[in-house]
């Protein structure tokens, strides 16, 4: 599948084995070929989770992790891209539906918004809430006190 | 005076406009203080007289950031943590996270520890499906089978407590194994509960499966084909009801449990009432395993040996197991130190809850709760 999957990608493409499990590193402008290619032709038909991780030290700061099963082939793979902050990705919301609450997530803790996503708001803040809590830099005492002094009538929320 | 007349004419006039019965939508709210949404789940209705045409779930009231606390604890000591997600169903929390750093450090835990895990994982997934029944039972309309089920998860409760001390958030499991060897008698303990608990299944379907009342609430309410659901991701005892077989114990074997022989129960239509069979069906499975686990516990050491201060390769790693919800998944970054880089928690009940839109749509205002229900969502976990 890798040797298929390398022919359209060329050099944007290195697959990896971490613990007995296989990954990918695509580049950015790859993902939405990539992710149509393994949902249509490689039958990852479930997406398990869309996740980040948060390297502010890196010059693309972001990794973006895409889980996927395949029911058929009984097999797992992740597939994992990096990019800049304010950078966007495409939504994968037309070839799994699943994903309408994971970018959601995605966005409300990290910030990275989804082209062409139905409805791309916060899932678990509240809708006026400043910052992405996920985001290395966002520190593990830090709130949003004006919302939570407007919204709930209290000093702090600690 | 003439204030009044005038508004009196106003008032006339909007009602020939307006006709008394409008068949306009009506949007109401549910939740989250609402005693069958299940915990803090808010739930936008859109209606047509009783019909529902759309709904939008609002959750994040139980957010506590889990994941953020978890970049900030030591491997250790975020183990807890991960007990209050899905605090119905503790163990199996445990037993996915525990796994997973396993597979970062590279180590696995001794066969006796094995066994005891897979024990105490499936006494808690019988816990967790009586629990189910109950509530959703008493959602419907059926008080009796609660006091049933809470009477006989109590049985599995005191194991718990004899074993870890704690009832409910047990902390059972230590990365690498068990910090705890098993009380004196908790062989015996499991296996009495096991000939007490095989009736109580009988008797929980007699009150349920062939009653009227329950059939009407149940048969083709919420129905959802096996391809929604995954093309929606979900998981568990829904996805099987739904007539997929598929479940990660046997897809891709984690513990031991390739060495016990059990079924995996599905339904047809995928409506309420299958997912009420399936999950009846798994508790019977679960008494099945317990009984080959507990006849073949070997001797021997419960904690693999691992290093006091766990300091992981970098790397990352994705690892699943089968909660009594759905597919429960941690994914986990090391950077080489002693705390977590990145903790992500795939959770079965947030995913699951997504299709309450699709199941409830055509649906009355009634089943939504029956759909709520069936779903078996648990909030601490769809909010982390």
């Amino acid at each position: 599948m890798i040797a298929k999957l390398r022919q359209t990608c060329g050099s944007g493409l290195t697959a990896l084995t971490y613990a007995g499990q296989n990954y990918m590193v695509v580049d950015r402008s790859l993902i939405p070929e990539i992710l149509h290619v393994l949902r249509n032709e490689e039958q990852f038909d479930y997406c398990v989770d869309i996740t980040a991780v948060h390297y502010p030290k890196r010059e693309k700061q972001f990794d973006v992790v895409w889980v996927l099963y395949s029911f058929a082939r009984n097999e797992r793979i992740r597939v994992t891209t990096q990019i800049l902050d304010g950078e966007s990705l495409p939504s994968s919301v037309p070839i799994w539906p699943t994903t309408n609450w994971l970018e959601r997530e995605v966005y409300d803790m990290f910030g990275i918004k989804f082209d062409g996503h139905p409805d791309l708001k916060r899932i678990l803040l509240p809708d006026g809430w400043k910052g992405h809590p996920l985001r290395k830099d966002y520190s593990i005492l830090q709130q949003d006190k004006e919302w939570v002094q407007i919204n709930l009538g209290i000093e702090s929320g600690q | 005076m003439t204030d009044s007349q005038s508004s009196l004419s106003n008032l006339d006039l909007e009602a020939h406009e307006k006709p008394f019965l409008d068949s306009n939508e009506l949007v109401i709210n549910m939740g989250p203080q609402h005693p069958a949404t299940h915990g803090v789940l808010r739930v936008i209705l859109r209606l047509d007289g009783e019909k529902v045409l759309g709904l939008e779930c609002v959750i994040g009231y139980l957010h506590r950031g889990v994941e953020k606390i978890g970049e900030h604890r030591t491997y250790t000591m975020f183990n807890p943590y991960v007990d209050r997600m899905d605090y119905v169903a503790a163990v199996s929390n445990g037993l996915g996270y525990c796994e997973t750093v396993e597979k970062l450090l590279n180590v696995e835990a001794p066969p006796r520890a094995q066994y005891i895990r897979v024990i105490l994982t499936e006494l808690n997934r019988i816990a967790s499906h009586q629990l189910w029944l109950g509530t959703h039972a008493l959602d419907i309309g059926a008080i009796t089978p609660l006091f049933y089920t809470f009477r006989d998860r109590e049985e599995i409760l005191k194991i718990y407590e004899k074993y870890c001390g704690a009832r409910l958030t047990t902390h059972a499991f230590r990365i690498g194994g068990l910090q705890y060897e098993t009380y004196a008698g908790f062989e015996k303990d499991v296996r009495n509960f096991l000939t007490f608990f095989r009736p109580k299944i009988d008797e929980y379907e007699e009150l349920l499966t062939t009653n009227r009342i329950w059939l009407e609430r149940t048969k083709n309410v919420g129905k959802i084909s096996g391809e929604d659901c995954i093309a929606l991701g979900v998981t568990g005892p829904v996805l099987r009801a739904s007539g997929v077989k598929w479940d990660v114990r046997k897809a891709q074997p984690y513990a031991n449990y390739k060495n016990f022989d059990f079924d995996i129960p599905i339904g047809e239509n995928g409506d309420t009432y299958d997912r009420y069979l399936v999950r009846m069906a798994e508790m019977r499975q679960s008494v099945r395993i317990i009984e080959q686990a507990i006849e073949a516990i070997p001797e021997g050491p419960v904690l693999a040996k691992i290093p006091k201060v766990m300091k992981p390769a970098a790397g990352e790693v994705y690892h699943s197991i089968e909660a009594p919800k759905g597919e429960l998944g941690y994914f986990i970054v090391s950077d080489g130190s002693t705390q977590p880089y990145r903790v992500r928690v795939r959770p079965p009940s947030f995913v699951n809850l997504q299709a309450l839109d699709l199941m409830c749509r055509g649906q009355l205002v009634a089943d939504v709760i029956a759909v709520i229900g069936t779903l078996d969502i648990v909030l601490g976990e769809v909010d982390r």
